[in-house]
């Protein structure tokens, strides 16, 4: 089996930094990418992919002594539904993360120290704009696709709208136009988690203790809206954990609340809390019609639209792409919407592969086939 | 290889000029669309509310959304497609009366596929065995049948009457065959082409 890399990518480097939606400067900007499968001789076959708050750039294949393959294996690959036989496909770190692009986490070369807080914000927009620059850098002129989920779908979305000339097809899954009351009440929850933990410090928390309790607590938060109350039913309903009955004090008694613990433990590891703090307010602050109504916003798309909802998915309910779907239609975009009945919750499209596999190929097949 | 066309497809395919703007209520697998996308060059899309029938529409590169019909057409704006089809899904609808003014709303013309409960056979079996009728084109049982709103090429004629929707023409189908006369006792299938302004 070949493994796969990660490569990087820098560029603003100054003066040629790049002006950030609210109006700061930021350079030189290293994106963390993946490529998989063959660029054609005329650059046509590649789709970028757009992953969620918490991925990375490692969307497929193996690294090297890796146990479990990149986050969406299951949709790309030889075969798969993004068929890297036919399509090369690319997938970059967002900046603000801290999965080898530039975020918090990042020396500052003015400084040489880590940014902290002192990392501007950056917005949806901003680490969509980024990954453009990667685009042109691979001699990308238009790309056969882009496609994301939750964050990533917000992306694509962007993508289209900023760069219609840039993306034959669009798949938006189980994402939004805007961040509503309830996603930002959410997000600021797992904020406040961070922010009130002793050793967060403000942001300056590097080479010293990490400000683990309150990224347990966030990641705490995170999983349970992204699953369903059926899906969480069905994994734990009201086991014990190695008791026969309830302890009746606060040490845990259900496995629910292990799987929690374990799995927000097992965050602080993985993540950096700062760049939980840039990139969940990127989310909040992602409105896309703030200039005005959706219908008039997208009316520059240019591509053709696959936008797939799932049932039980409570986070990103399927009416907000109901309303997408309505203003590209009135933009005479080409649309096609489906809401796949599922229990996974928000997390259907990390784990829904067979339906998904199937939309998605078809869709493709079909992308340039007629002026339609 | 390509299968038959269906007389009742062939007919819609008579009716719609090329490279009109179709949009097809319950468009099922999305053969008619895919039809009128290939043979007539028109730009089509489709609302159905079955996910397997939908797979099969991206598979056959037709656009289409997921959804109910029946509650309304509220994403089109007046008069957006030339044609609007409702080939054999008028039956199984909650609303015909809404429905099928809301394609009038939205499509210039409006072609409608019905099948029609009162013809001959379906006569005979209700006088005769005293049942409720079970034919080729009606193959259901009444406790299993999709079919909820039961009506006759005359029930709908009158049904247009009454709504000041204008029928441009009319056609039927006995089996696979094209008929002209006494149509309400022998045809299975009626396609009528409407217009309401």
């Amino acid at each position: 089996m070949d493994y796969v890399e990660t490569k990087y990518f820098t560029f603003g480097n100054p003066p040629d930094e790049l002006t950030l939606k609210s109006g700061v400067k930021l350079g030189p900007i290293t994106l963390a990418y993946e490529t998989y499968g063959t660029l054609n001789a005329d650059q046509s076959n590649a789709i970028l992919i757009f992953h969620a708050l918490t991925g990375d750039a490692h969307a497929a294949g193996y690294h090297p002594d890796a146990k479990s393959p990149g986050w969406w294996d299951a949709m790309i690959g030889p075969g798969r539904a993004f068929d890297t036989n036919k399509y090369f496909m690319i997938c970059a770190n967002v900046i603000g993360s801290c999965k080898g692009s530039t975020g918090p986490s990042s020396t500052d070369p003015k400084t040489n120290k880590p940014y902290g807080l002192s990392f501007p914000v950056v917005t949806i927009e901003d680490m969509t704009v980024a990954q453009k620059y990667l685009i042109d850098h691979l001699g990308i002129k238009k790309l056969f696709a882009c496609a994301g989920g939750s964050m990533g779908g917000l992306m694509a979305l962007k993508w289209a709208v900023l760069f219609p000339e840039a993306a034959q097809s669009v798949i938006l899954i189980a994402t939004n136009y805007r961040h509503t009351a309830q996603q930002i009440a959410l997000h600021e929850v797992a904020r406040q988690a961070i922010m009130s933990d002793p050793d967060w410090q403000g942001g300056d928390y590097y080479g010293k203790s990490l400000p683990a309790r309150g990224m347990a607590v966030s990641r705490m938060i995170g999983h349970i809206t992204y699953m369903s109350e059926k899906s969480m039913d069905a994994k734990f309903g009201r086991k014990l954990i190695a008791k026969e009955k309830l302890g009746y004090d606060f040490s845990h008694d259900f496995e629910v609340e292990n799987y929690l613990k374990y799995r927000g433990d097992s965050f602080v590891q993985r993540f950096d809390a700062n760049s939980y703090l840039y990139l969940s307010k990127a989310l909040d602050y992602f409105d896309l019609a703030e200039d005005g109504d959706i219908t008039a916003v997208l009316k520059n798309v240019k591509a053709k639209v696959l936008i797939i909802t799932f049932t039980s998915d409570w986070l990103y309910p399927s009416y907000q792409s109901k309303q997408m779907v309505k203003a590209f239609k009135a933009n005479d975009v080409e649309v096609s919407f489906v809401e796949l009945d599922t229990d996974y919750g928000h997390d259907s499209f990390l784990v829904e592969i067979e339906s998904q596999s199937k939309l998605v190929r078809h869709f493709l097949d079909n992308v340039g086939k007629d002026g339609n | 290889m390509e299968n038959a066309i269906r007389p009742d497809h062939k007919m819609i395919l008579e009716i719609v000029e090329h490279g009109s703007r179709v949009l097809d209520l319950g468009c099922g697998d999305g053969e008619l669309l895919s039809l009128l996308k290939t043979k007539k060059s028109c730009r089509v899309t489709g609302i159905e509310i079955s996910e397997e029938a939908i797979f099969k529409c991206l598979e056959r590169g037709v656009t289409v959304s997921q959804g109910d019909i029946d509650s309304g057409l509220t994403d089109y704006s007046d008069k957006r497609f030339d044609y609007v089809v409702l080939n054999e899904s008028l039956q199984e609808v909650l609303n015909p009366e809404r429905v099928i003014l809301e394609a009038c709303r939205v499509g210039k013309k409006v072609i409608v596929g019905i099948p029609n409960f009162c013809n001959i056979s379906a006569r005979l079996q209700v006088f005769f065995k005293g049942r409720v009728p079970v034919t080729k084109w009606l193959p259901y049982k009444w406790y299993n049948t999709p079919n909820i709103r039961f009506l006759s090429l005359k029930d709908f004629r009158y049904f247009c009457q009454d709504k000041g929707i204008e029928i441009l023409k009319e056609r039927a189908l006995n089996q696979d065959k094209e008929i002209f006369v006494r149509t309400n006792l022998f045809a299975f299938v009626g396609i009528f082409l409407l217009k309401k302004d």
